[in-house]
Parts: C-alpha cells; structure tokens; sequence
C-alpha cells in the first residue's frame, strides 16, 4: 500500500511538472527550439504506437482478418473522426460496432 | 445569448468533454481494481495524477509488475503533449496570479486545455481565468466522481474489464490521433513509431513504447527537414 503510493506520487509529480513547465515556470524556462520541434511529434508518434498494436494483436498475436473487432472498431473511429472531427462521436460509433462484430463474429 | 458568468460559462462549454470523459473514468476505477489496485490507491491516481491515458497505462503496467521507473518514464511520455499545452496557454496566463496558475496547472488536460483555448483565442480573454477554472473544477469532479463509481463496479463485477471495454480506449486514443494525421512528417513518425511497436511488441517494461515513441519522432524530424528543402527549391 505504502508503495503504491509513492509510486503515485511520483506520476503526479511528473505529470504536474509537465502541465506546469510554461504556465508556471514560464518565464524562466525557455525550451529550445529543437525540442520544441519535437515534443510535436510525440502524440503523433505515442498514439499509434499504443492503437495498431492493440487493434492487430489484441490477444497478444497477430488477428489480422476482418472477424478482428478491435481492429474494424478502430478504422471506424478513425474514419468518423477525420470525417467529423468529433472525437465522442467517433468513440460512440465505433463502441456500437465494435459491440456488435464481438456478437457476430466471435 | 444569457449573459452567464465565465465561471459558469467554463463549465457549461465543457459539458461535452464531460460526457466523453465519464466512461473513461468509470473503466480506469474498473481496470484498476481488477488489476489490484485498492479503491483508496484508485482514487488517490485519480485525485493526484488526474490524467486519463497515463493513469490506464500505469494500471496496464502495474498489473503486468513493471518496474517503478519504468511507470514513471511511461507517465513521462504520454503526458508530453500537456508541455505544449501550457505553452500555447502561456501567452493568455502570463498576467494571471500564480496562486491562479499553479492550481490550473495541475488541471490542465487535453479536454479542458481544447475549450480554453479555443475560448481565449477566439477573442474572449476577458474572464478567462474564471472560466478556466470552472472548465477545470467541472473536469475534475467528473473524473473523480466516474473513477468512484468504476471501483464500485469493477469490485461487484470482476468480470467487467474482460467484457471490452478495453477497447474504448483504444478508440478513444484512435479518434484522437487520426484527424492530426495531416502532414507528411506526422505519417511518417506515426507509421515509424507503430512499426517500431509491432517489432517490439511484449519487450519487458513497456521499453517497445519508449522505442516506437523515439522512433517516431526521430521519423517525423526526419521527414520534415527533408520536406523544407525541397520547398524552397520549388520557390526558387
């Protein structure tokens, strides 16, 4: 238990670090341009990084065939929110097919 | 329109973000307990680190017996994106007090810094502070309140987490990601950084995250330095 807590108090101090860099420490910490340039791509890179392996190998290997609903839910959510941009939409709707190819197909 | 107070206003515009937070926090409670987590530790993640994503990986990870440092490491990348929050906030906040911009600080997320931002850009700086903060306090009770409600379930059902709710996560974080894939850079770093995960997928401590994550930005770096050239060779 004790633990854990440090464990958590670590992630908060991390995660309050972050959030406060500019709005707190702003007009002292200038981040160089270079990094700047490259924290863009982090979401960019870390999300896709966590979606196709979840969505190609949800068990643990690959499930590449259409009876997959990780997969087609997710090319759905994909497809809603570049068509929308509308992010609960896309959930809801890819949730409902996701729910209902688990039902179909397995 | 009725005048409202910003306050007020803060919180109305972030009803929607609301409504698409709660399930997250009602399946972070249910993962967390499922993954051994006590309800007191749950709640405190939730009251203490307050960031949906990292908050499901840690859980991910503590159940998988990752070490310490490596939960620490992994906060420290999914939570990057919230540096260039507070950078684009900056510029509004910079006269704000900071016993204003300490507390925001801590409340920044990708929900509440979308309707801020989008308020103080289009023109509305006046009451801003207010308004942050009740698009704030709103995002924090909701999370709080749906992770609560999570651990009651996810200890009367333990069978929740396998039903598939797992996978409103990944479409959340899908949903999220594709409409930013716009750029030629971007696609570069998001198919070097998810090539990067297949290959390395079961790597012990999420280290195949770490990698795809240097992966893909070494990837989009890369493809942008080769795009500004050539532009210019084009104007020229």
């Amino acid at each position: 238990m004790n633990s854990i807590l440090w464990l958590i108090a670590g992630m908060a101090a991390i995660t309050f670090l972050i959030r406060a860099s500019f709005l707190v420490f702003g007009q002292k910490l200038q981040f160089p341009a270079g990094v700047k340039r490259a924290l863009y791509y982090v979401p960019v890179a870390v999300l896709p990084a966590l979606v196709v392996p979840m969505a190609l190998l949800p068990r643990g290997d690959w499930w590449l065939t259409p009876a997959n609903p990780y997969l087609i839910g997710t090319l759905v959510a994909a497809a809603v929110a570049i068509r929308t941009k509308k992010t609960l939409l896309a959930i809801m709707v890819s949730f409902a097919v996701y729910l209902a190819w688990r039902l179909l197909f397995v | 329109m009725k005048p409202v107070s910003p306050l007020l206003a803060g919180v109305r515009d972030t009803v929607p973000m609301l409504v698409g937070a709660a399930p997250f926090g009602l399946i972070f409670g249910t993962l967390a307990v499922g993954a051994g987590l006590s309800p007191a530790a749950t709640l405190a993640m939730s009251a203490f680190v307050f960031a949906g994503s990292s908050q499901f990986v840690a859980v991910t990870l503590i159940g998988a017996g990752a070490a310490w440092p490596v939960i620490w490491m992994t906060t420290l990348v999914v939570n990057l994106r919230h540096a260039l929050y507070s950078a684009a906030l900056l510029p509004y906040a910079r006269s704000w007090p900071l016993s204003a911009r300490l507390p925001l600080a801590f409340w920044l997320t990708d929900e509440s810094y979308a309707v801020v931002e989008h308020r103080l850009r289009t023109g509305l700086a006046e009451g801003g502070m207010p308004y942050a903060f009740g698009s704030s306090l709103a995002m924090y009770g909701n999370w709080l309140l749906f992770s609560a409600v999570g651990v009651m379930l996810g200890s009367e059902l333990p069978g929740l987490a396998d039903w598939g709710l797992d996978f409103a996560m990944l479409a959340t974080f899908a949903a999220i990601v594709a409409p930013q894939l716009k750029s030629r850079p971007s696609l570069c770093a998001a198919a070097a950084a998810s090539a990067v995960a297949l290959a390395g997928h079961g790597w012990p401590y999420k280290l195949d995250l770490m990698a795809a994550a240097a992966a893909g930005v070494v990837a989009g770096l890369w493809a942008e330095s080769r795009q500004m050239p050539k532009k210019e060779e084009a104007g020229a």
